[in-house]
């Protein structure tokens, strides 16, 4: 029965999103099933309801993974410099190629949030920091360094504007046509799924890995391949989205622990769902605008985070 | 049989490891004893493969850095002493990783026997569904052993596996790991602290001493105040007591 709490609450907020938009649907036009409707809802409502779950599913996923790699609760590819390096990425993209398709954009995305993020990990192993809060503010501390550096380019190019709108999220512009590499995402998340109990044995050590036969570089460096590209496809066609990485996995964590595995399904649906509500909020607080969902996500994201930290002992540890 | 040539390994200027050859009997339980500091450890990870460093390491005659990582980890284990475990997982879901190298993510009736039975040998059937962060640490301990146990290795190697154990538990994994290997044919190797352990228990006792290997022997040729003098350098008077060797180091 608990297994389809989840599945039913996200059928239930994605049938309120399709509802939810500045031209109103009702019944009546639903069950005319008029040309309008069906547009609306072909062009519009149903690219956006989809592609607010996949970017739910893949940023708690990443953010699952990427907390394994690093032994640390608090690193997510938003603290872990991916997130930042995955604009440089799109941004040299644009500067150089900006007739290339949207795969050849976001296969550069990938690349910098790739190896972006294995220099911040080379880094961590350098100076070996021991306190646990420490390592997300090197993050996000790296990750400011390499943002000032995307800013002076953009700058340079005019391109500022661009640059701001990714960094919050925003599902307004969705339409069909302009989403679909989104889809690439599901194959990555099924590959997270096969690879779930190689992560948590990684977040174990590298004594223990190595112990139970795991390589442990490659390891690594696969489940820094998943990371980068769900969080590239996601910053490509939705733009940066925060606290999702970082809440959901540790929300689910302190229900049902940290077995990847068991709770690859819950981690993605969760994150499906709270992007949904994020979206709907978004949507209706000020009818017939929107507020970004980047800003949603981060007030409510943030709000759970904090109660988090205040009712349970051991996330402080 | 485990045969170690020229281990050799230095951090910086400073030797920890210094040219260590010797080998260790299959169907054995071999203590390596010695001070802080004299290498054992350093030795044992490299044997573990959890270590670089120079030296020939054989497996039953084949080079271990030759083994695939998952065929080794069906033959060694190691358990290292500063294995703190920070994810939140429940003591059975971290004693199942140890069937990982066999089953993978798919465990089977097998696995799950042999899991059952390495968490009743820790003396945690009580404990299997608790999370690893509510338990102590000597329980967290038992928790990491029961996994190495429960990964069914002929040779396991343990460092330190007494730590943060009261007496009653101690005892009882000792005599556990002589079960093992009297009964099930396993060679282990272990780093221990208290000596008394190592001379009741062990059938060879390596003693290392600034990295060097200083002792290599049966209980008999190792325990006594002359050759404990050289590892130690401290006077340890022996008792002998219903045939064993007891070293009274308190006074």
């Amino acid at each position: 029965m608990r297994s389809l709490v989840l599945p039913t609450l996200i059928l239930l907020l994605s049938l309120l999103s399709l509802f939810i938009g500045v031209i109103p649907l009702t019944w009546e036009s639903l069950r005319a099933l008029d040309e309008q409707t069906l547009h609306i809802l072909w062009a519009s409502r149903l690219p956006r309801t989809i592609s607010l779950i996949i970017s739910g599913m893949s940023l708690a996923i990443a953010g699952a993974i990427m907390q394994l790699l690093t032994s640390n609760r608090f690193v997510t590819p938003s603290t872990g410099s991916t997130t930042d390096w995955a604009k440089l990425g799109l941004l040299v993209a644009l500067l150089i190629a900006p007739q290339a398709s949207v795969v050849a954009k976001t296969l550069l995305t990938f690349a910098f949030a790739f190896i972006g993020t294995l220099t911040f990990l080379f880094l961590l192993q350098k100076i070996r920091i021991k306190e646990t809060a420490l390592v997300p503010l090197v993050g996000i501390l790296y990750g400011n360094v390499i943002n000032a550096f995307t800013t002076y380019l953009a700058y340079q190019a005019d391109l500022i504007q661009s640059v701001n709108s990714w960094a919050l999220g925003n599902f307004a512009l969705i339409l069909k046509g302009r989403y679909e590499i989104l889809y690439l995402s599901i194959p990555a998340l099924l590959i997270a799924l096969l690879y779930a109990n190689r992560f948590t044995i990684l977040s174990m050590g590298r004594d223990m890995a190595q112990n139970l036969g795991i390589r442990y570089q490659a390891t690594m460096q696969t489940g820094l391949i998943i990371v980068a590209i769900l969080s590239s496809l996601v910053l490509v066609s939705v733009g940066s989205i925060p606290f999702v990485g970082l809440v959901i996995p540790n929300m689910v964590s302190l229900f049902r622990g940290d077995n990847l595995e068991k709770n690859t399904i819950a981690i993605a649906l969760s994150g499906g769902l709270f992007l949904l509500v994020c979206d709907i909020i978004s949507r209706l607080l000020i009818h017939p605008f929107e507020i970004p969902i980047g800003v949603t996500a981060s007030i409510l994201g943030c709000l759970i985070f904090i109660i988090f930290l205040f009712t349970r002992r051991i996330y402080a540890r | 049989m485990i045969t170690i040539r020229n281990a050799h390994k230095h951090y910086g200027r400073q030797t920890v490891v210094n040219n260590v050859s010797l080998s260790i009997q299959a169907n054995s339980l071999t203590t390596l004893i010695g001070s802080n500091g004299a290498g054992k450890s350093t030795l044992l990870s490299m044997v573990g493969r959890l270590v670089d460093g120079q030296g020939e390491f054989l497996l039953e005659g084949k080079p271990i850095s030759s083994f695939k990582p998952t065929d080794l980890a069906k033959q060694l284990s190691m358990l290292r002493q500063s294995n703190q475990v920070s994810a939140r997982l429940t003591v059975r879901e971290l004693v199942n990783f140890g069937r990982f190298p066999y089953s993978k993510t798919r465990l089977t009736t097998k696995d799950h026997q042999l899991v059952d039975q390495a968490l009743s040998f820790m003396d945690l059937t009580g404990f299997a569904d608790k999370y690893l962060d509510q338990l102590s640490g000597g329980e967290r301990q038992r928790a990491s052993i029961a996994m190495v146990l429960a990964q069914d290795t002929t040779y396991v190697l343990l460092d330190e596996p007494l730590n943060n154990l009261d007496m009653a538990h101690s005892v009882h994994i000792m005599k556990l790991l002589r079960r093992l290997v009297d009964e099930h044919h396993k060679t282990i190797i272990v780093v221990l602290h208290d000596i008394n352990f190592a001379s009741c228990y062990s059938d060879y006792i390596i003693a290392m001493k600034d990295g060097k290997l200083v002792q290599h022997g049966n209980t008999e040729q190792v325990i006594n105040s002359e050759r404990l003098m050289e590892i130690y350098g401290m006077h340890i008077p022996v008792a002998e007591q219903g045939g064993r060797r007891y070293c009274l180091y308190h006074l």
